[in-house]
């Protein structure tokens, strides 16, 4: 019973191993159709042709989702939070926005007439849907999610349609004027820094080449679009119209008309849609509650913590759609703490949080004065060379970037420095700081790149997710100007030691820069002005202790399976009337594998207080029944006692039993007087008397006995091993062929030993091939061959009636004829 | 009826830690592994302070080894990078794959377990022993080379290769954490060894498996195309010790690494000790 449950609680935990990672799932298959959207254009009202995946749960009417896509991307995109969500029980439609994939139309940057409108037209589709359920007709349950492209769509749409009745909104842009020209001077002039990177990137994702396709200017992008792309691109400027085109596509326009709650997600790694953006829809959507989460992801890479984010984007669902469980409006910092030597895990999260969203500045700060004397850069002519600071578009590249190009140029950067840091710091948000800046001559268009660093005591600077702010100064002459500066909004700590520079740069790589050239002096005005964030961490997803406290849980179980899968052997069988037996065999048998018989069927006893010879060929189970006798192989039938004690491995009357068996054992480094120490020390009998003199004395190795067992020759260890097993004369002495490798001498001197051994009581069990040897010193036998019993009994018994004859004759006359001899 | 009675015995007293640790701390394979626990800081001193290029190191991936002349602490950490990969690996095989089949092919277990020892104590003392023996040579390392770079290279706190420096009592935190990870990661070739011990009479043949075994998880750790695949991989933790170098510890890796070991080991060691249960002993 207990091996069974020791090996129950053994398979439950190899089974829980196994299976665990692998739970299958069904997937919902979804139904995927073109629906009519909003008119193409303003001059052609026929409806765009909308690519449509429509994902129905198990049970209905359920609430519903509109999952939309990144740009560049389609409804594929979306499929695993699809079944995410389907699972879970949403009506999930996911659909390719205009412009992209299978759907017609032309891109118009989430215009509010076009991709805005469509989506009120999946809307409408879905209040139609008996799936679905329904506040009142028309007016279904449903939500909306999506990053970038698909974030502004998810708040544009809310904007416009007070149907959605929650928004998970990643990633995404406030105004796009700002996210593209960036402008980090506190109000300064607008248009700021072309993205130029960035804004490539992002047209030429919409553009649909393919190789082999003819090749087209604007692609699917709407003609305005596509004419405001290259003034900005070419000219540098933003026409009104283009301005108002992408007011108008901003969810900075309506952010005050959402009522519906906002889960609000920004990358910590992103230079395109920065963590300024996030926070002007955070303050500006004042009409519905708002969650923002400051993730380690990002349009540069980052660590992507897609299921978090998922499992938020359910839980925010669940709360709004259906009543579920309320998810705590607090707001989450990642905080990264990247793993050194590992070259796949970027890093693990560990999620700070604090009550409510303080803001891009923090809910503290720190001031840390600035030294430095103002410093000359050079901002060369045509922009080149320029620093790299993020590799827009590269993803996870840019991290590296970020570690490895953060090299200041030479030359075009200007540094302030603060003191070493007393503590260590955590700086969650944008650091301000002020700047007085003039030039050699009169510039136009002054562009400066400003970045937080953080310089450890060993020189190396870090650039917290490559992120600079840009800052375009118009007009600018030798009279200095002053100006504030947002740097960008980083998560980011700082050592005891380490120190904190302002960088100032004339180039960056991701921009368009004025044609130059130009030497700027650039000084700080005053102190950094950090923010600081007070909140509480706990590790996303598994908490660290789990792993421990599994590994010790799994352990203890173990350890108790393995206590109680302890060989349990029938409860010995008690045999009074053998107490006196030194050695008693009942039906003794062992079959090893591979079906050899060694042993079949032995009964024999041991009278105290004689010598008893164990006889037999080679093969004939001599060693096997010894070992046996000892505890060392197990009998595959019968059993044997040692003075009524049913022998076990390792049974407490093993040590009345002194052994040697087929050999002496020792440890070659060590001396035979320390061997036979070590092992009387080992045998459990220290308090007892090891009769060490009468035992050297019997080994007789003189001096020999000092050396280390190495040096010895086949017949010292053999003496030794007799010696051994003599160790506290013990009341059965069991020896197999203790006289080979001895000298005659030698031998008789043995068989005097094991008589005097007897003659004192005990017993002493003796195998040998040497019949005379059996024949001078033993007043019994036990005579074996092929694992049967031969003949038990006293030597003068076996030799009466057969006068004449020695041992040794009748031994082969036995062997030789094979028959059996009854007791 | 004898008239003598046989020494009191108590199996409980039998083949003792303290008596097996005798046994094996006079061995010489014993003494080598101490020995070179001794000897590589003293030769990676010698290098440094003699060699022709007096710069010091190259850069590695974790640009420990640049600092390891900065102090001792850093030279220790950077002697345990260097120790940890193979090193050992191998003395922590030794230690555990030989020390049973070593009795196996001496003869001495079958007198030992007829003693009686009973077979669960046996091993019990030989896993134990073996342990602090590995745990031994681990301090050695680290002690002799803290005590070299104390006297050769001044006594700097740990400047980490992550950045920063830390004070006296953090560089200590940070060293004990890092010995004790590495310790613990030494159980999964521990445990290997330990069953292949039992497993084979072949003393060398249980070391070499349980050092190929570990050799061949490294490679398997090595193949990109497994992917997340080698995330299941015990050896896969092995390097987490330096996430316990930034300026806050980053648990994350080697509560995992150290988890797996631990849970490796007592595997192992369960079907070592359920196999030596049922073991006919022929040798």
């Amino acid at each position: 019973m207990r091996a069974f449950l020791g090996g129950g609680v053994a398979a439950v935990l190899v089974a829980g191993a196994l299976l665990a990672p692998s739970a299958a799932r069904a997937e919902v298959a979804p139904v995927a159709m073109m629906l009519a959207g909003a008119p193409s254009s303003a001059t052609d009202p026929t409806p765009v042709q909308l690519d449509v995946d429509v994902y129905i749960p198990e049970v209905t009417p359920a609430p519903a989702v509109v999952l939309a896509h990144g740009f560049g991307g389609s409804k594929e995109g979306a499929a695993e939070q699809a079944q995410l969500l389907v699972e879970a029980g949403y009506v999930v439609l996911a659909y390719t926005a205009r412009g992209f994939g299978e759907s017609t139309g032309l891109i118009s940057m989430n215009a509010p007439d076009y991709e805005v409108a469509d989506a009120s037209a999946l809307v409408d589709y879905l209040a139609s849907l008996a799936s679905v359920t329904v506040e009142s007709p028309g007016d279904p349950v449903v939500g909306v999610a999506g990053g970038s492209y698909g974030g502004a769509l998810a708040l544009m749409l809310a904007g416009y349609d007070d149907r959605i009745d929650a928004v998970a909104a990643d990633i995404t842009w406030n105004d796009l004027e700002t996210s593209l020209f960036a402008q980090s001077a506190v109000d300064g002039v607008q248009p700021g820094v072309l993205k130029s990177l960035w804004t490539s990137l992002f047209f030429s994702s919409g553009l649909g080449l393919e190789p082999g396709q003819p090749v087209s200017e604007c692609g699917r992008f709407t003609p305005q679009w596509c004419a405001a792309y290259v003034e900005a691109v070419t000219k540098g400027v933003v026409s009104a119209e283009a301005a108002d085109l992408m007011a108008r596509s901003s969810p900075r326009s309506i952010t005050d008309r959402i009522t519906a709650p906002v889960l609000l997600g920004a990358g910590q790694a992103d230079s395109l849609f920065p963590l300024t953006q996030a926070n002007a829809n955070a303050e500006q959507i004042v009409n519905a509650p708002v969650k923002v989460v400051w993730h380690a992801g990002g349009h540069d890479g980052g660590i992507a913590e897609t299921d978090r984010l998922l499992a938020l984007t359910r839980a925010w669902f669940d709360q709004h759609l259906r009543a579920g469980p309320t998810v705590s409006d607090a707001f989450e910092v990642s905080l990264v703490e990247a793993s050194a030597l590992s070259d796949r895990d970027p890093g693990t999260v560990e999620v700070l949080s604090a009550p409510s969203y303080p803001g891009i500045f923090g809910d503290g700060t720190t001031q840390m004065p600035l030294a430095a004397p103002p410093q000359q850069v050079l901002a060369p002519a045509g922009g080149a060379p320029a620093a790299i600071t993020s590799l827009p578009g590269a993803g996870g590249l840019a991290r590296l970037a970020g570690d490895l190009l953060a090299v200041p140029l030479p030359g075009q950067t200007a540094g302030f420095f603060t003191e070493s840091l007393a503590s260590p710091m955590r700086i969650v948000g944008a650091t301000r700081a002020r700047l007085t800046v003039s030039s050699d001559r009169e510039v136009t268009d002054a562009v400066l790149f400003a970045s937080l660093r953080v310089v450890s005591a060993n020189g190396r600077q870090a650039l917290p997710q490559g992120l600079v702010a840009a800052v375009r100064i118009p007009d600018l002459g030798p009279e200095p100007v002053t100006i504030e500066v947002v740097l960008p909004g980083i998560v980011t700590e700082a050592a005891a030691g380490d120190r904190l520079a302002l960088v100032v740069a004339t180039t960056d790589q991701g921009y368009r820069m004025p044609p130059g050239p130009a030497v700027y002096t650039v000084a700080a005005d005053g102190p950094l002005i950090l923010p600081t964030l007070q909140g509480t961490t706990e590790a996303a997803g598994t908490p660290v202790w789990v792993w421990p406290l599994g590994a010790v849980i799994i352990t203890v179980l173990i350890w108790i399976a393995v206590a109680l899968l302890r060989p349990r052997d029938r409860s010995g069988e008690a045999r009074p009337e053998l107490l006196t037996v030194p050695l008693a065999t009942r039906d003794l048998a062992k079959e090893f594998t591979g079906g050899l018989k060694a042993v079949d069927g032995v009964t024999f006893e041991v009278p105290p207080g004689v010598v008893l010879g164990l006889l037999g060929p080679n093969g004939a189970g001599k060693t096997t029944t010894m070992r046996m006798a000892m505890g060392l192989i197990r009998p595959t039938g019968g059993d044997t006692w040692i003075f009524g004690e049913q022998v076990r491995p390792g049974s407490a009357v093993l040590a009345r039993v002194g052994s040697f068996i087929e050999g002496p054992g020792f440890l070659p480094h060590l001396t035979g007087r320390q061997n036979l120490d070590l092992f009387w020390r080992a045998s459990g009998r220290e308090d007892g008397d090891p009769h060490l003199d009468e035992v050297l004395e019997i080994a007789g190795l003189g001096s020999a006995i000092d050396r280390k067992v190495r040096t010895y020759s086949q017949g010292m260890r053999q003496r030794l091993g007799i010696a051994q097993a003599m160790l506290g004369l013990p009341d059965l002495l069991v020896l197999d062929e203790p006289t080979n490798g001895l000298d005659p001498p030698q031998i008789r001197e043995m068989r005097q030993v094991m008589h005097d051994y007897a003659a004192s009581g005990r017993t002493v069990i003796v195998s040998s091939h040497l019949l005379s040897e059996v024949e001078q010193t033993c007043s019994h036998v036990v005579v074996m061959n092929h694992g049967h019993l031969i003949y038990s009994g006293t030597v003068d018994e076996l030799l009466a009636g057969r006068s004449g004859l020695r041992l040794e004759d009748v031994f082969l006359e036995l062997v030789g004829e094979g028959h059996r001899v009854d007791q | 009826m004898s008239t003598v009675t046989s020494a009191p015995y108590a199996a409980r007293r039998t083949l003792t830690v303290r008596t097996e640790l005798v046994r094996q701390l006079r061995r010489r394979r014993t003494l080598v592994a101490f020995g070179l626990a001794v000897a590589l800081p003293l030769i990676v001193v010698a290098a440094v302070k003699l060699g022709p290029q007096s710069r010091g190191f190259g850069d590695g991936d974790l640009d420990l080894v640049g600092l390891a002349t900065a102090g001792p602490w850093n030279f220790t950490l950077t002697m345990l990078l260097f120790a940890s990969g193979f090193l050992l690996t191998i003395i922590a095989a030794m230690f555990l794959g030989d020390t049973v089949a070593s009795e196996a092919s001496w003869s001495t277990m079958r007198y030992l377990l007829a003693a009686p020892v009973p077979r669960r104590r046996f091993l019990r003392a030989k896993m134990i022993v073996g342990l602090i023996l590995t745990a031994i040579t681990l301090l050695i390392l680290v002690a002799v080379a803290f005590l070299i770079a104390l006297v050769v290279f001044g006594s700097a706190p740990l400047t980490s290769p992550l950045g920063g420096s830390f004070d006296v009592a953090t560089s200590w935190q940070r060293l004990a954490i890092v010995t004790g990870y590495i310790g613990i990661q030494l159980l999964i070739p521990a445990g290997i060894a330990f069953l292949m011990s039992v497993l084979t009479d072949v003393p060398l043949g249980a070391v070499g498996a349980a050092v190929i075994i570990v050799i061949v998880l490294n490679i398997l750790d090595a193949i990109d195309a497994l992917g997340d695949l080698r995330r299941f991989l015990p050896t896969d933790y092995g390097g987490a010790w330096a996430d316990a170098l930034g300026q806050q510890i980053a648990w994350g890796d080697m509560a995992i690494g150290a988890s797996y070991a631990l849970v490796t080991f007592a595997v192992l060691a369960a079907i070592a000790v359920l196999r030596f249960d049922r073991k006919d002993i022929l040798s």
